[in-house]
């Protein structure tokens, strides 16, 4: 007997500074059924304060490709947050 | 041996192997290159006032190489070009070489213009980051937000490149 899902699991990435706030560049994460790319982030920045001065500056991949915030996430997918790019 | 014309590695880049990926000759039916233009970007001594020790390159790889892929493509439909891209990670000492971009082109113009483009669009949207480690600290340097989807950034890019 399965019980009815209400919540997701998501692989959280992250990268640079963002890994160094949290102290690591990979965790799993629970989100609620419909939960968005926006909703993951908005769990990180509550555990994780700091992560708030990125707001107006972080992209967003879904399974290793370029997403947006609003971009619904699923179960099992892996969400990453990318401070401002450097390479070169 | 044949080099992949996009890497994200840690070993030491080498410029001969992505010239040799975009020289090749076509069949008969294509015009062949004419000119091979390449950029390296290496590790300088200094930034904004600080005396550099050594950066520390991290990235997200298969986003980064789906990222040269679009750079690829994006170059190739504005220029006649064969292109490659390679971009270290890791850490690397002063005057190392962090990127390779290798032009092949039938003439010299689009080849030039190709090589320009690729880095800025590199800046842009590729996700690599530096960690800087300077005399007194490190900071990780954070440029552009990347989106590859604004278009504004792409004309920049080919402003630019000149064309």
């Amino acid at each position: 007997m399965s019980e009815p899902v209400s919540s997701i699991r998501v692989n959280v990435r992250l990268f640079a500074r963002l890994k160094d706030i949290v102290g690591t560049g990979e965790l799993a994460r629970r989100a609620p059924l419909g939960a968005t790319a926006r909703t993951v982030w908005e769990t990180m920045v509550s555990e994780f304060a700091e992560l708030g001065n990125y707001e107006g500056s972080i992209s967003v991949a879904v399974n290793e490709e370029y997403s947006r915030m609003d971009a619904p996430v699923a179960d099992g997918d892996e969400v990453a947050f990318l401070p401002p790019v450097s390479g070169g | 041996m044949q080099t992949a014309p996009y890497a994200v590695t840690t070993d030491t880049l080498n410029l001969e192997a992505l010239i040799h990926a975009v020289a090749s000759t076509p069949p008969d039916t294509a015009v062949g290159p004419g000119g091979i233009t390449s950029f390296v970007g290496v590790v300088r001594n200094e930034n904004a006032g600080r005396r550099v020790l050594r950066l520390e390159y991290e990235g997200y790889e298969p986003l980064a190489l789906r990222a040269f892929d679009r750079i690829g493509t994006e170059t190739a439909d504005h220029w006649n070009v064969r292109v490659a891209l390679h971009h270290r990670l890791g850490t690397l000492q002063i005057g190392e070489a962090s990127v390779m971009i290798a032009a092949a082109s039938p003439h010299r113009a689009d080849a030039f213009a190709a090589c320009r483009y690729i880095i800025e669009r590199v800046k842009q949207i590729v996700p690599i980051w530096k960690h800087e480690f300077f005399e007194g600290g490190d900071v990780w340097i954070e440029g552009a937000t990347a989106d590859p989807d604004d278009d504004t950034a792409r004309q920049d890019a080919i402003r630019v490149a000149g064309e």
